[in-house]
């Protein structure tokens, strides 16, 4: 059963993609968790989230905190992404499918985000931001934008973080 | 117990009424920890102090029997772990519900004088007790109504309006910018009512916090139009004390008092004020979000 009803899912957004000229492309991100060599380290939360041309949020790929910790404390710093929490996140609910997950270990961070799935699924052709936001508890807090274009494949662009974050790579494929 | 004890027990409770508000050359202020804060664990703890520098406390602490948190339902929350120090009051507010809460201490008082058997007598107290206490057809009878409110707002999740209802007494704010959407750079409007009606003409004065480190005050004044609305940007992140007070009456003519309307109508049953004048305060400390 399950197998016929996820085919059945693929098979509607196929078609809803040959409605619109947007081709059901995939967005290969790569976030570097810079090692910091401090007294306290605390994986930073993250939240990564497409913004419109007009600084508005367009929609939340992924968050970074921890879901799991007694009595859902972990939400308490989802606040601290400050520009994404004003413009997206408060909107939402927590934990949210297939944005939530638990904060990652310095290093590079290859993500593939999905044409068909979540915020994608209905984003129109055209320029956007992608837009890493990252906050440490007793460490710093930084945004990084690369700008995209949706619709079509791209070549990958990035931007560097100055100390939260080090390297974002964007790339529509 | 005698008319004369009575109103000096009656002035005694209006003077500790109004105490909270009443330093003219100190700053009243109730500062919250975080004014925006996520998920259903949150806490605040609020500082209270009147104090000359912003926002620490050097003077005295604010009295806090008359503080209370609205609830973004609009119910009036229990504040906890309440305490009282000599420079500063402390309270938490558990924020049970999600939305927009407002913490606010609000009294609204009457001074008067009149004539009585060649002697005049004096009245300080709220507005019901005014009516009893002041006889009907006072002669030579003066009065000021005073209003005083002092505000912080907090939001937890999503921002709501519920608590800026306005009460229609007194100088009120009232959100175009939500107050805990106000972000450092970014030009914010508020507007501002006296007694429910748009306060034209008004001089609205914000101070920026951390005054102890700075050299000058860095004042920011700014005028309400005639639909009460004033736009402002704060220059820096940070928590910013904002003040404004419309005083009017007999010395000034009716309807020039600043624009902001005619005075407010007289408590009953003590009909004939002449020399009626008021005194309204606005306070509120908000934050300037880093960008």
């Amino acid at each position: 059963m399950k197998p016929s009803v996820s085919l059945l899912t693929f098979a509607g957004a196929a078609v809803g993609a040959a409605a619109t000229p947007a081709l059901a492309a995939d967005l290969n991100v790569t976030v570097e968790i810079p090692r910091l060599s401090v007294a306290e380290y605390h994986r930073p939360y993250v939240s990564i989230w497409i913004e419109n041309p007009d600084a508005t949020a367009a929609g939340t790929l992924a968050v970074w905190y921890d879901p799991d910790t007694k009595e859902d404390h972990g939400t308490k710093w989802l606040k601290d992404m400050r520009q994404w929490w004003r413009k997206a996140g408060r909107e939402m609910t927590f934990p949210a499918d297939g944005v939530s997950g638990a904060t990652r270990a310095p290093g590079p961070q290859k993500l593939v985000f999905s044409g068909t799935r979540g915020a994608l699924k209905t984003l129109k052709p055209g320029s956007y931001n992608l837009v890493v936001e990252a906050a440490r508890e007793v460490g710093g807090h930084e945004a990084v934008r690369v700008p995209f274009v949706w619709g079509k494949p791209g070549k990958p662009a990035s931007a560097k973080g100055a100390a939260e974050l080090g390297a974002v790579t964007v790339s529509v494929k | 117990m005698s008319l004369k004890t009575r109103l000096l027990a009656v002035a005694a409770a209006g003077l500790a009424l109004a105490l909270p508000l009443s330093a003219s050359a100190h700053r009243a202020w109730m500062v919250p920890s975080f004014t925006v804060l996520s998920g259903d664990g949150s806490w605040v703890t609020v500082d209270a102090a009147i104090s000359n520098t912003l926002f620490f406390p050097d003077h005295r602490a604010m009295r806090i029997d008359g503080v209370v948190a609205i609830a973004p339902d609009g119910t009036i929350q229990k504040l906890q772990n309440a305490s009282t120090g000599q420079y500063r009051s402390v309270f938490d507010v558990q924020l049970n519900q999600a939305g927009t809460w407002k913490i606010v201490t609000a009294s609204n008082t009457v001074t008067a004088s009149w004539t009585e058997a060649g002697e005049i007598k004096r009245f300080r107290g709220t507005a019901d007790d005014f009516a009893k206490a002041v006889p009907a057809g006072a002669t030579d009878l003066k009065t000021i109504r005073g209003s005083n409110r002092n505000e912080t707002f907090v939001s937890r999740d999503k921002p709501s309006t519920e608590v800026f209802k306005p009460t229609g007494k007194g100088l009120e704010l009232v959100p175009v910018t939500h107050p805990t959407d106000i972000v450092a750079s970014e030009p914010a409007t508020v507007k501002f009512l006296l007694d429910g009606k748009p306060a034209a003409g008004l001089e609205i004065t914000l101070v920026p916090g951390g005054s102890r480190w700075r050299a000058t005050p860095g004042d920011i004044k700014v005028k309400t139009g005639p639909d009460g609305a004033v736009t402002f940007t704060l220059p820096d992140a940070g928590m910013y004390w904002l003040n404004a007070t419309a005083r009017g009456g007999e010395s000034v003519p009716r309807g020039q008092a600043g624009g902001m309307g005619a005075a407010p109508a007289a408590p009953a049953p003590a009909t004939a004020l002449a020399g009626d004048g008021f005194s309204a305060s606005y306070t509120a400390v908000i934050e300037a979000q880093r960008p």
